[in-house]
Order: C-alpha cells, then structure tokens, then sequence
C-alpha cells in the first residue's frame, strides 16, 4: 500500500501530514520544534527516512536538523554556515554597496542518490554542500564570487538562494535562483556558475534585460525533461527548453502574472501549475479568489482550478517553496497557504480539499510517495 | 567552580534541559568562560547565543546577573561574586517581542 508524506514548514514549528494512497485521511503531526521558524523540510530521494530540517529565530539565528525516522525522531546536526572567502558587498536596496551575512537557510535539496548529500541555498545568497549528512557545511564558493555578485540585490524577502534543481540526469549540473539576482546553472557540481537569464524582462531593473538583477521566485523541472525549465518569475510566467540559454514568457491567459510557486505534474511534463496573486504590492489572490491555474500546453493556455478552494474573501498568499506534488500515478498536488491551511488534490488538480486548516503561516510544502504510509 | 545558568525558552527545548543547567568553570569565571563551557557541555547551543565566528553575543539576546545587565561587559571581566559562589545564576535573556 503506496502513501504520502507531506512536510509542512510555518513560521511556528514543521508539521507531517500523512496518508495511505487514497490521500482521504490524514494524520498530523506536530508542531515539531515548536515556536521555531521552519523555512524548509525535504526528504532523501535516496532513503525516504532521511529528513532535513532548516530551523531558526531571529534571537537564536540557524540550526539544522536530521531524521532517520521519517520526522520521529530529530537530532540537531552542524549549523556552521561560514562564506569559504572574503564575503565582500552586494548591492543593498538603496544601491549602496552593503557588506555579505550569512542570515538563515531557505531551501534544502538532498542529492537524487546519497542520502548524506544536501545542498543548502541560504541568505545572503550561497550556495554549500554537505557531505556528511549535515554535520558540516562547505560553500561552493564559486556562486557568490562570480563576477557579477556586487550587482546581486536583495528582494523584499532578503537576498536568498531559494531554488535548486538537480539533473535528474547528470548530478554535477544543477539550476539555482536567487532574488534578485536571477537564475544560474551549473555543469561541474557548483565549482562555476552562469547566468541564465536571456529572455527575462524586470521593468524595476534599470536595464530590464540585464544578464543579472531578475527577481526569480520559483522555477521547476520535470524529470524527464532535464533542458526544460519552468519559472515564476516576480511577474511573468516563464520557460526554456535549453537548458536555461534562452527564455520565453507563457503568461498567456492568466488572470496576472505575479506569483510565488510553479511546479510540474509527475506525469504529465507539459502540465504546469501556477498561484496567481494580484501583484507586488497586493499579495493575495485576485478579486479574494483562492484559485490554482493548470496549463496542460506547458503555458500560455490556462484554466482556473477552483473545486474545493475558497472563491469569496480569501486574502492569503502561497510563497515560493509551499507547492509541491506527489509521484501516485493519480498526481497529488499540494500548497499551503500564509493563513496557515494546507490544500491537497489527488487528483491533479481537479478537486481540491483542505488537509489542515488552522496551522501558523505555511513557509514550505514538500510531498514524499512512499511505499507504505 | 560550579556556575548556574538560566536559559531562554528555546534554547531548553533545544538542549532538552530544564530552565536552569550547572556548568563547571575551571579559573576565572567569565562571561566567556562560563559560555565556552556551556557550549561544551551543550553543542547544540553553538552559534545560538553567540555567532559561530566572532563569538559576539547575538543581537536579540541580552546576559544578566545579580540585577544587572551585563551584556555590554567585557567578555573576560569577572561575573559579580554570587554567580561565582553559585548562589546566583547567569542568565541569558531572550529580548521581548510582541504582536
């Protein structure tokens, strides 16, 4: 019996919500390290087991956690986050130089095949790696040295590296985003980086087509197509079919083009899923519609999924990291909402329901298909 | 010498202790000394109450003792007698925050 797994990050503590392959009941879990600022959870592709935690406060700054249990169990693990040279300045918001610091961890990606492997993708923008299952933590510096990282500027939410996506078929080239600075792939395990930002226009850039500068919110893969990218930029909807060389904007009918996650059917690598929300300065769903939009033509054609969603006075946003699905060969698809629900659909987006209702202010989705729930 | 501690919410839940812990200090007693040997005894308090590199005390959190602030102390000057003796505990003080 198949099941899932869903690892819910808040502003107040990480809570697991589980189910058999139904995806009808769910149990709840937590708040694991309650009170704590959970920006991230992800498991090992490798050795489901294996969890990752980034946990922190502002009084307390980060720590990191470990599960060998499935979210049992923790045990605090290395939370030495030290840039490997010279931090040097980025630009600050007021264009002024302002000196690199190390804040906090936004994102974890575990290796597709070593369970003690993890990328780490925190603020101010770098990039490290453990080896050692979190016990220690090196920067790949050669992100934060390239040549364009004093012209790197921080988004509202800070300068952080909040997206990376692995080759499913080559583990030495990935993708990453960071706002703002935009998107970079690498080819030698982060070793060296480039920018892949053609096709990108930011109108709050003074030069809106800059190879650097771009306020990337999200982008996502499907495994099976490891050239085709899909972003969710601060507006516009994007996507590359080589490899991030060159972009193209598949906003098409969307009700607005702002937005925070995107991610890509288990199945299905031209069905692609999207939150609008009204813009940069409103972050809630337009006209207090809580709605996801599916294109199945991999953009610019979209339908509105409301089934099961609010559709009057609902004034919540979904951020960068809180969408994610499952891998049934019914696609789950889930998101958490800043008003603290959790919605799921097992059916690809056809129906939704809310799975948790009245948690802290959701930060992080991600969904584990499991072989037993 | 043996010196309490009183720690912040947190940092209990974190090092899986109670309110208050008993560190033991060999020569002076210290802000530094009693906070090296806190962070010997409890790793996991690494880099939670002073950063890992320059072993500042973190901006939000404050050190008392004996109804004093002692956060803006050296931090090798000698701790007040009674956190010496014991009789007193050092604490570290989350600062408020409300809303």
């Amino acid at each position: 019996m198949s099941g899932v797994r869903v690892l819910v990050g808040t502003r107040k503590g990480a809570f697991i919500l589980t189910a058999d392959g139904t995806r009808k009941n769910w149990d709840i879990s937590g708040p694991h390290f309650g009170g704590w600022e959970m920006y991230h959870l992800k498991g090992s592709p490798a050795n489901p087991n294996r969890l990752y935690a980034s946990q922190g406060t502002g009084w307390h700054g980060q720590l990191m956690q470990r599960s060998d249990d499935g979210g049992r169990t923790w045990e605090p693990v290395g939370n030495k986050f030290e840039y490997a040279s010279v931090p040097g300045t980025h630009e600050w918001y007021d264009g002024t130089p302002h000196p690199w610091e190390f804040k906090r961890v936004w994102h974890l990606e575990p290796s597709l095949s070593d369970p003690d492997t993890v990328y780490a993708g925190v603020e101010d923008a770098a990039m490290f790696k453990t080896v050692d299952a979190g016990q220690t933590w090196q920067e790949l510096k050669g992100l934060r040295e390239h040549g364009s990282g004093s012209r790197w500027a921080p988004g509202a939410g800070g300068l952080c590296l909040h997206t990376i996506v692995i080759d499913p078929t080559n583990a030495d080239r990935m993708f990453i985003a960071i706002s703002a600075a935009g998107a970079f792939r690498t080819g030698d395990g982060g070793a060296t980086w480039t920018p892949i930002n053609q096709g990108l226009r930011s109108s709050h850039i003074p030069d809106p087509t800059a190879d650097v500068g771009h306020c990337v919110h999200r982008i996502a893969m499907h495994r099976s197509r490891p050239n085709t990218l899909f972003m969710q930029k601060h507006w516009d909807v994007m996507r590359t079919d080589d490899g991030g060389d060159s972009w193209r904007e598949v906003s098409g009918n969307l009700p607005t083009d702002f937005g925070f996650p995107i991610d890509v059917h288990a199945h299905e690598p031209e069905t692609i899923y999207v939150v609008p929300i009204k813009s940069d300065s409103e972050h809630y769903p337009p006209e207090g519609k809580l709605r996801v939009y599916r294109s199945r033509t991999g953009g610019n054609e979209w339908e509105a999924l409301t089934d099961g969603l609010p559709q009057r006075d609902c004034y919540v946003n979904v951020l960068r990291d809180a969408m994610a699905v499952d891998t049934l060969d019914s696609c789950g698809v889930y998101f958490g909402t800043t008003g603290g629900q959790v919605y799921a659909s097992p059916d690809g987006g056809d129906h939704w329901s809310a799975i948790a209702r009245d948690l802290p202010a959701v930060l992080s989705v991600e969904a584990q298909t499991l072989a037993t729930p | 010498m043996t010196i309490r501690v009183e720690l912040p919410a947190h940092l209990r839940t974190l090092a899986r202790v109670g309110s208050e812990v008993s560190v033991d200090v060999a020569g002076s007693v210290t802000q530094r000394s009693v906070l090296d040997a806190l962070e010997a005894a409890y790793p996991v308090l690494r880099g939670t109450i002073r950063d890992h590199g320059t072993l500042k005390r973190r901006p939000f959190l404050r050190f008392f003792a004996c109804e004093q602030d002692l956060s803006h102390e050296p931090p090798d000057a000698p701790l007040p007698e009674p956190v010496m003796r014991g009789t007193e505990p050092f604490l570290v003080i989350g600062a408020l925050a409300g809303g």
